[in-house]
C-alpha cells in the first residue's frame, strides 16, 4: 500500500499547534528556521502569511493555526518556520509552515500507526495520513501534500466564503 | 560528458545552425534564382554537414547529404536550373537531415523510404533527364566557379581619361565616388600632366587616378563602373594576388617593387639608386628619376594594403566561443545574488558612515553594475534568427492555402533576452498563422479589392526604452468590429446596447474559445490561440495591442521587457510594506495632500498640469490596515498608452531589482509579478502595473 511505502523510514518531526501534537514525515522536512520577518502578500487568504527570504530565494509561509481553524497566536521564542518540500501540480517546491514550537524527531514502526479516524478531530480527515501512538498520546501524522494541494493554496480572490470564515476565526 | 559525446554534441549544434542557414539561403535563392553566391553557400553548408557527419559517425546523414551535394554541384555548374522543384527538394532534404539528426540524438533510426524518395527526385532533376524543358534552362544562373564570393580581393586600378573626357559630359568624380562605394578604396590623383597656366585648356582633363580597391566584387563588376567612359580613357585593372596582402608576419611589398609592377619605374633605375641607404622613395625623387606624386601613390598603395591586412587580423581575432546555456544561467543567478549582496553592503555602509568603507562600497557598486550589464548582454540574442524561421512557415502555409504572401522583416538585429526569444516563438507563430489564414485574402479577392495580388506580412522589431516592440502587420482584410461584436453578444460577453470602442472590441479576440472564422481549417479557426498568445506574452511581462481597419489590414504590437532577470525598479512603501514598481513604466511622481484628496471624495482623479489622471489607492487595493499619512505620493505610470497613478505613502528611490518568482503557490496571484530581496534581507513585492491598471 502507498501509505506503507511512505512510512518506510518511520521517522517523524513533531511540532505543536495549540496543545495538539502533529507530525511530518522527516523526508519532507528541509530545515527549521527561527521566526523571521514575513512580507505579507496582498489579497491572499489569511492563512497565507506571506513570503520570506531563504538564502536568496523567496519561499511562501503558511500559518498552520489559521489553516486548521485555530486562533492566531502571538509569536514566542519558540515560534518557528518549518521549511518543507511539497509537490504542487507535479512540481516540487519549498513551503514554510508556521508552528508554535518544534518538539522532536520520533521513530514509529508501522504497528504504532493507526488509520485516520473518521470523526473526532477538528481537522478535515483528508489531511491526515494516520494516527501515531507514542506512549499514551496520539500524534496526528499530516499528509502535507494534501494540506497544500494547489486548490487549497490558490483559493485566492473570489472565494469569499472561505475568507470570511477565516477572518471570523481570526476575530474569535 | 566524455569526449566523444561532447564532439557529437558540437556536431549536432553546428549542423543545426547550418540547417537554419540552408533554409534561409534556399528561400533567398527562390527570390533571386540568379544568385550564384547563394548556391555556393548552400553547397558549402551541405558539404560541411556531409564531411563532419562522416567524421563523427553520422554515416546515414553523410550519405544522404552526399546526394544533395552532388545535385547542388550540378546547379553550381549550371547543369541544373534553379526551379521551384529544386527549391522544394532542397527544403525537403533539409527537413530530412534535421529529422535524422533528431533521431540520432534519441538513438532511433529513421525509415529509409522517405530519404530514398528525395534522392530519387534529386536524381531525376539531373540534366538529360529534364532536358526537355528549355524554359527552365533559360533561368540557369551563370556560374563563376573559381571565385569564392565571401572573399575580398584587392585591385589596382589606373584610370587615365583622355584629354577630351569632359567633352562627353562625364564627371570623373562621380565614377570615383562609385568605386569608393564598392569597397575600401584608397585614391590618389595624379596631376603631373597639368601644363603651365599659359597653355592650360579649361575643357581638357589633365588628371589621372591611381585607385587601390579592396572589394568582394569581381573585376567585371568594377569594369562596369567605367562602362560609359571606356572609349575615352585608358583603364588598367589588375588583381593583386592574395599573397600580396600580408595576413601574418609577412612584410608588405617594398615601395620599389610596387613602382616596378606599375611600370612607373625601370628596374635599372631602381638598381641605380638602391646602392644609397636612404628610403627608397626619397632616393628616387631626389634622383629625379620619378615624379614625387607617383611615389606618393605607391606609398598610398602600401598603406592601403597594410590597412586591409590589419582589418583581416581583426576579423580573425573577433571570434566567438560556444558556451552551454545553463552555464550562462548559473552566471546570471550568481550575478543576481551579487546584486542583492551589494545592496546589503550599501545599506550597512550608509549606516556605519565610515569614509573608507563608503569608498570601497561605491567602487563595488560600480563594478557590480558593469558585471550585471555585461552578464545580461551575454544572454542577449538577435531576434533575426526567429524572424527568418518564419519565412519557411509563411512559404509553406501560403502554398497550402493558395495565397501569395511576401514576408518582410525589419530590425532583425534587435537584441532580446534568450528566454524571451525562446518563449516568444509560439505566440509569433500563432499570430502569423492567423494573418495568413484570416488576414490575407486569396489573390482573386485581393485583385477585386484593388490590392496587389501578393499580400505582405511585415515583421519588425525595435527598441523603445526598456522594452522591445515587435510588430506583426499584414495588409489583409483587417478585423471586422461588427462581426466580433455580434459574436461577443452571441457568447454573452456583452449586451447589445453596450457602447464600446474598437479597441475594446478587439480585446474579445483574446477571450478563450473566441473565433469568428466560419469554418475551421487545419491552420486556425478553432478559437484556441489568441488567449494562449496573450497569456504567453503576459507571462513574459509583456503587453499586446491590436490596431486594425476593416479592409486595410491588422497590426499586432507586442511590447516585451528586454530581460526577465533584473530590472530597474522604483521602491515605494505603504505602511511597513515595501513594493517595487518597474521603473520603465513610471513617468513621474507627485504629492497628494490628504485634505485636498478628501475634498474630491469618491472621485479618484488627479489634475496633472491640466491632464486628467485617474489613480488607484494601493492601500485600499491591498487592504493594508494602517492610518494614512498626511502627505501621500502618487506614482504616475504609463500603461498601454494611458496614464494612471498609484497612491503610496512615500517614494524611497531607485532599486536594482533581481526578480524572484513567487513560485507555484502564488500562480493565480493577479497584481504581483514577482518578488525581490532588499538590502536588509526582507522581501519586497514587485507590482504588476498592467494588471493593477485594469
Amino acid at each position: 500500500m502507498k501509505e506503507q511505502a511512505a512510512f518506510e523510514t518511520g521517522q517523524f518531526l513533531t511540532f505543536k499547534l495549540d496543545e495538539e501534537v502533529y507530525a511530518l514525515d522527516i523526508l519532507q522536512v528541509r530545515e527549521v528556521l527561527d521566526y523571521t520577518t514575513i512580507t505579507k502578500v496582498p489579497k491572499m487568504p489569511k492563512f497565507m502569511r506571506g513570503v520570506i527570504n531563504l538564502r536568496g530565494g523567496v519561499v511562501p509561509v503558511i500559518d498552520l493555526r489559521l489553516k486548521f481553524g485555530l486562533d492566531i497566536a502571538d509569536n514566542t521564542v519558540d515560534t518557528c518556520i518549518i521549511i518543507m518540500e511539497i509537490t504542487l501540480d507535479g512540481e516540487t517546491t519549498l513551503l514554510g509552515a508556521l508552528a508554535d514550537s518544534v518538539q522532536e524527531v520520533i521513530t514509529l514502526d508501522s504497528g504504532q500507526i493507526e488509520p485516520p479516524p473518521k470523526i473526532g478531530t477538528r481537522l478535515n480527515t483528508e489531511f491526515i495520513k494516520g494516527m501515531g501512538k507514542k506512549n499514551d498520546d496520539f500524534i496526528i501524522l499530516l499528509d502535507i501534500d494534501r494540506v497544500f494541494s494547489s486548490e487549497e493554496l490558490s483559493l485566492v480572490q473570489g472565494d469569499h466564503e472561505q475568507k470570511e470564515e477565516l477572518s471570523q476565526a481570526h476575530m474569535a | 560528458m566524455n569526449d566523444a559525446v561532447q564532439h557529437i554534441e558540437v556536431y549536432r549544434q553546428e549542423a543545426e545552425e547550418l540547417l537554419v542557414e540552408i533554409e534561409e539561403t534556399v528561400l533567398d535563392l527562390e527570390e533571386n534564382p540568379d544568385d550564384t553566391e547563394a548556391i555556393n553557400k548552400l553547397f558549402r553548408a551541405m558539404h560541411t554537414i556531409k564531411g563532419s557527419g562522416a567524421m563523427f559517425g553520422f554515416d546515414e546523414i553523410a550519405e544522404f547529404t552526399h546526394h544533395v551535394e552532388t545535385t547542388l554541384d550540378k546547379v553550381r555548374n549550371g547543369d541544373i536550373p534553379v526551379s521551384r522543384e529544386l527549391i522544394d527538394l532542397i527544403l525537403l532534404s533539409r527537413d530530412r537531415i534535421n529529422e535524422m539528426l533528431n533521431a540520432a540524438q534519441k538513438g532511433i533510426t529513421v525509415t529509409q523510404e522517405a530519404g530514398e524518395t528525395i534522392i530519387a527526385s534529386l536524381n531525376a532533376l539531373q540534366p538529360g533527364k529534364t532536358a526537355g524543358n528549355p524554359q527552365q534552362e533559360k533561368k540557369t544562373a551563370p556560374a563563376t566557379p573559381t571565385r569564392d564570393p565571401e572573399a575580398e580581393n584587392t585591385y589596382r586600378i589606373r584610370f587615365s581619361p583622355h584629354q577630351d573626357l569632359f567633352l562627353s559630359g562625364t564627371e570623373p568624380a562621380l565614377i570615383i565616388e562609385e568605386l569608393r562605394n564598392l569597397g575600401q578604396a584608397t585614391i590618389v590623383a595624379q596631376w603631373k600632366d597639368i601644363p603651365p597656366f599659359s597653355s592650360f585648356h579649361p575643357e581638357s582633363c589633365y588628371l589621372y587616378w591611381d585607385i587601390i580597391l579592396t572589394t568582394s566584387k569581381t573585376i567585371n563588376e568594377i569594369k562596369d563602373v567605367f562602362i560609359f567612359v571606356e572609349d575615352n580613357c585608358d583603364l588598367s585593372i589588375e588583381l593583386l594576388d592574395d599573397d600580396q596582402i600580408p595576413v601574418d608576419e609577412k612584410e608588405p611589398k617594398k615601395i620599389g617593387e610596387i613602382l616596378l609592377e606599375r611600370n612607373d619605374l625601370k628596374p635599372e633605375d631602381l638598381q641605380g639608386v638602391l646602392s644609397g641607404q636612404k628610403r627608397i622613395g626619397e632616393l628616387l625623387v631626389e634622383a629625379k628619376i620619378i615624379d614625387p606624386k607617383l611615389v606618393e601613390s605607391a606609398l598610398a598603395e602600401q598603406q592601403h594594403v597594410r590597412q586591409v591586412a590589419a582589418k583581416q587580423k581583426e576579423k580573425q581575432a573577433a571570434s566567438s566561443i560556444r558556451v552551454p546555456a545553463d552555464k550562462l544561467d548559473t552566471l546570471v543567478d550568481l550575478v543576481g545574488e551579487m546584486v542583492t549582496a551589494q545592496a546589503r553592503l550599501n545599506q550597512k555602509a550608509s549606516e556605519l558612515n565610515h569614509p573608507d568603507l563608503t569608498l570601497i562600497t561605491e567602487e563595488i557598486e560600480r563594478l557590480v553594475a558593469g558585471l550585471r550589464d555585461n552578464t545580461m548582454s551575454l544572454r542577449m540574442l538577435q531576434i533575426g534568427v526567429t524572424f527568418s524561421s518564419f519565412k519557411r512557415l509563411v512559404r509553406d502555409l501560403s502554398n497550402e492555402l493558395g495565397k501569395e504572401i511576401n514576408l518582410t522583416t525589419e530590425g532583425g538585429e534587435t537584441e532580446l533576452d534568450k528566454t524571451v526569444i525562446e518563449r516568444l516563438n509560439d505566440p509569433l507563430v500563432h499570430i502569423i498563422r492567423n494573418s495568413i489564414d484570416h488576414g490575407i485574402e486569396s489573390p482573386e479577392v485581393r485583385q477585386k479589392a484593388g490590392k496587389p495580388k501578393e499580400g505582405t506580412i511585415k515583421l519588425s522589431a525595435e527598441h523603445s526604452g526598456a522594452h522591445v516592440a515587435i510588430r506583426i502587420s499584414d495588409d489583409g482584410a483587417g478585423l471586422d468590429t461588427e462581426v466580433i461584436r455580434a459574436k461577443a453578444m452571441e457568447r454573452g460577453l456583452i449586451t447589445s446596447d453596450e457602447n464600446l470602442t474598437d479597441k475594446d472590441i478587439f480585446q474579445f479576440i483574446f477571450a478563450p474559445g473566441f473565433s469568428t472564422a466560419k469554418s475551421v481549417t487545419d491552420v486556425s479557426g478553432r478559437g484556441v490561440g489568441m488567449d494562449v498568445v496573450k497569456r504567453n506574452v503576459e507571462s513574459l511581462r509583456g503587453t499586446i495591442e491590436i490596431e486594425s481597419q476593416k479592409g486595410n489590414g491588422t497590426t499586432i504590437t507586442l511590447k516585451l521587457p528586454l530581460t526577465l532577470a533584473i530590472i530597474d525598479g522604483l521602491m515605494v512603501n505603504i505602511g511597513n510594506d515595501y513594493f517595487i514598481l518597474p521603473l520603465s513604466s513610471v513617468e513621474e511622481c507627485v504629492e497628494l495632500d490628504k485634505k485636498k484628496a478628501d475634498k474630491v471624495k469618491g472621485r479618484n482623479i488627479l489634475n496633472v498640469r491640466g491632464e486628467v489622471v485617474p489613480y488607484i489607492r494601493l492601500r485600499d487595493q491591498f487592504e493594508i490596515q494602517q492610518e494614512r499619512p498626511e502627505l501621500e505620493h502618487i506614482v504616475i505610470t504609463e500603461v498601454n498608452g494611458e496614464r494612471i497613478g498609484f497612491v503610496v505613502d512615500s517614494v524611497i528611490g531607485g532599486h536594482q531589482t533581481v526578480i524572484k518568482s513567487l513560485g507555484p503557490a502564488f500562480k493565480d496571484i493577479q497584481d504581483i509579478s514577482g518578488a525581490t530581496i532588499l538590502g536588509d534581507g526582507t522581501v519586497a513585492l514587485i507590482l504588476d502595473v498592467n494588471k493593477l491598471a485594469r
